[in-house]
């Protein structure tokens, strides 16, 4: 049980109490509450990316708050169409956040291409490619909302996770090592 | 090209003078490159020497993507080029495809066209400004500009239910009629804009900081602007009297009543308030439009799905928000375009970025790649 | 200044680019020799083309078609030079020396065609990665990678 659920039939029970919890339960709880966000917007989708940080829908509110430095952040949010000549620095961009960490892939073209699916030569054909991504979420480009909730699911996914040993949730996909051709592009 | 620079080396000048130079790779993630754009940067110190912009981390091959669609499908892609303001591409991209099908528009479907291409100025000004304020550490004006933005982003959506690719003009009309009470809407919206612009104007115009960041920054010579083909605010801020809207007149813009803001310096500064008073003028255009638009049909019934115009070329171009945005179309007579360009107004601005910056310190960077509005998806399409 | 004024004014300043003068679909076009380009380019900026527009090719199977779109603010005009590269030699002069507008539109059509431009500052790749083989807007251009859209039309 979440210890975000115990704390409210803990005070219900004794105002004031003390609640025991390990370690391990209490950065559970908080780690997804406070994702900050590499806003990695490249296209399009970037425009709603900012959208949703301003005034109207006010991400900060939820705790997500773009951080353009990868280090400072913990979940990266693929905004927009992924080239190959711009895969390289995403790839790198990842690399350089700190664990625990996790992917968005915001709009069609992070998921498949999106409209650029066909015909076209430079476009990375969805970004599960080169990266482990988390929530995808669907729309050309999708809305600030449609933002908000993948940032919710997102945090579902990281309740049901642990820091503890052993109970890590385990990956389905492991990044490609320079070797096999998503290298820096040389 | 890989990405790691190498990043000092010692360099001889041609008087003789032996410096070390730090070479700093800006982007292509940056969050002050407005996009995906890659500044490797040559420095003296603090001074840059030299500023060269690799481009294309967005190119996506639109121009080719055409040739393998009809005519009709191509104008969701267009949206995609410039997608601050996507009215303006699909409407290029319309304009070509009119001219050389031969296809009428009616009053109606001209008047709706201005209107939203003047509301997508207005968005897409917004977004300049805020941007260069938020890269001059006035984010502040950011947060004025972006509501602005979202105001006129709101009205899109009642018009034709998407925020950013409209897919609104079409060949031979555009998609929708007005729904009920959004002319209203508009209105209150300009009068409301007005006095917007006017708190912006002294909020960030006026601050002290703003005029020691930007004026001065990156001046462009009038002769400089033309020579080297640029358009829209950044061609105006040098002094250069030249909007399409005036100076090739097309649709129904010889009926309005405007006029062309242009600066005297050329700086970052002049830049960003001819965009500020560019919206003042669209306001003063869509409320003439509000009042001289008739009731009527507002597209062109009976057009075929799959349109073959005659084999030819054609080019055609609109004032965009950034400046001359052309559509170059080849038929070959078949339902498919043969090859489509776009002449891109962001593209030609940013060939400008490594005369400006050459000799301003690394922090006036930012400020003249913003006061440039470059839009990626334009620029490598 | 429309068409038949332009015309006249080109014809009365450089009588032998007369009649290479013609319009298409509502534009004027001037249709000169690959080797000629650079001399009619100069002629017409010299005539008040102050501004290039846009510069551009299309592959049209055995040749190359050269477009280069110029404008006049003072006579508001515009003009577009075209040309046949052909295919097995694509090299053209580069207008760079006359507008340097031409410089990052020629490296986009180097990128795209493969169209060398003689004399041009510094030919390389601009949009595609420099490593990048072959050039994408020819006809012929086969890429293991593009998958073609299925025809619904």
């Amino acid at each position: 049980m979440a210890i975000v659920d115990r704390i409210g039939a803990a005070l219900d029970r004794s105002p004031g109490g003390v609640i025991l919890t390990g370690v391990d339960a209490l950065a559970d709880w908080a780690r997804g509450k406070s994702l900050w966000s590499m806003p990695m917007g490249t296209a399009c989708c970037a425009m709603e990316l900012i959208a949703a940080s301003f005034n109207k829908f006010d991400f900060d509110r939820h705790g997500t708050f773009p951080r353009p430095d990868p280090r400072h952040t913990d979940v990266m949010i693929v905004a927009g169409t992924i080239t190959y000549k711009m895969m390289p620095a995403v790839k790198r961009l990842y690399e350089q956040m700190p664990d625990p960490k996790w992917v968005i892939g915001m709009g069609n073209c992070t998921v498949s291409g999106g409209i650029f699916y066909y015909d076209t030569y430079s476009v990375v054909r969805g970004i599960e490619e080169f990266l482990p991504v988390d929530v995808f979420i669907a729309g050309c480009p999708p809305r600030p909302e449609s933002l908000q909730d993948g940032i919710l699911r997102l945090r579902e996914l990281i309740e049901q996770e642990s820091i503890a040993p052993g109970k890590r949730r385990e990956r389905p996909l492991t990044l490609p090592s320079p070797e096999d051709g998503c290298g820096e592009g040389e | 090209m890989a990405l790691d620079v190498e990043s000092r080396q010692v360099v001889e000048t041609a008087e003789g003078e032996v410096f070390d130079q730090l070479v700093v790779n800006v982007g292509p993630s940056h969050p002050s490159t407005h996009g995906v754009c890659r500044v490797i940067v040559h420095l003296d110190g603090e001074i840059v020497t030299r500023a060269e912009p690799v481009i294309g981390y967005l190119h996506r091959g639109i121009e080719k993507m055409a040739e393998n669609r009809t005519y009709l499908q191509v104008v969701p892609l267009t949206d995609r080029l410039d997608y601050v303001g996507s009215m303006y591409s699909n409407w290029a991209y319309c304009r070509t495809l009119e001219r050389l099908a031969d296809i009428p528009v009616p009053e109606r479907a001209e008047y709706l066209r201005v209107i939203v291409c003047e509301l997508q100025r207005i968005a897409s000004h917004m977004m300049a400004i805020g941007a260069n304020g938020a890269d001059t550490g006035a984010l502040t004006l950011f947060v004025y500009a972006f509501d602005q933005r979202e105001r006129v982003v709101e009205l899109f959506e009642a018009l034709c239910g998407q925020r950013l690719t409209y897919n609104y003009v079409r060949p031979g009309g555009v998609s929708y009629d007005v729904p009920d009470g959004w002319i209203e809407d508009v209105r209150a919206f300009t009068t409301e804009h007005r006095s917007a612009l006017a708190e912006m104007d002294k909020l960030f115009f006026g601050n002290t900081i703003t005029r020691g960041r930007l004026k001065g920054v990156g001046v462009l010579s009038a002769a400089d602007a033309v020579a080297w083909g640029a358009s829209g605010p950044v061609a105006r801020g040098s002094g250069v009297n030249w909007d399409l809207r005036k100076h090739d007149p097309y649709s129904v813009y010889p009926r309005f009543d405007f006029d062309i803001p242009t600066g005297t310096e050329g700086d970052c500064y002049d830049r960003a308030r001819v965009r500020l008073y560019e919206c003042y003028e669209s306001c003063r255009i869509i409320e003439q439009a509000l009042a001289q638009m008739h009731s009527g049909s507002y597209r062109t019934e009976g057009l075929p799905r799959l349109i073959a115009p005659p084999p030819g070329d054609a080019y055609d171009h609109i004032e965009s928000a950034r400046g001359a945005l052309g559509i170059y179309l080849v038929s070959d007579g078949s339902p498919r375009p043969y090859r489509m360009k776009v002449r891109s107004p962001a593209f030609c601005n940013l060939a400008l970025l490594p005369m400006l910056s050459e000799g301003h310190m690394l922090s006036d960077l930012v400020a003249i790649l913003g006061s440039l509005d470059p839009v990626f998806g334009e620029v490598d399409r | 200044m429309n068409l038949d004024d332009l015309r006249d004014h080109l014809c009365s300043v450089y009588p032998d680019l007369c009649p290479l003068f013609s319009v298409e679909f509502g534009d004027g076009v001037l249709t000169v020799g690959p080797d000629a380009l650079f001399s009619a380019a100069n002629d017409l900026k010299n005539l008040g083309f102050d501004r290039l527009l846009m510069l551009t090719a299309v592959d049209r199977g055995e040749h190359f078609e050269y477009h280069c779109r110029l404008l006049s603010r003072a006579m508001s005009a515009a003009i577009t030079l075209k040309t046949e590269i052909p295919r097995d030699r694509p090299s053209v002069a580069s207008l760079v020396p006359l507008w340097p507008a031409a410089d990052w539109q020629e490296r986009e059509v180097f990128d795209l065609f493969g169209i060398r431009f003689a004399g041009h500052p510094d030919l390389r790749r601009i949009l595609l990665p420099d490593e990048w083989e072959g050039y994408p807007l020819r006809k012929d251009y086969a890429d293991p990678r593009v998958i073609r859209r299925p025809d619904y039309i």
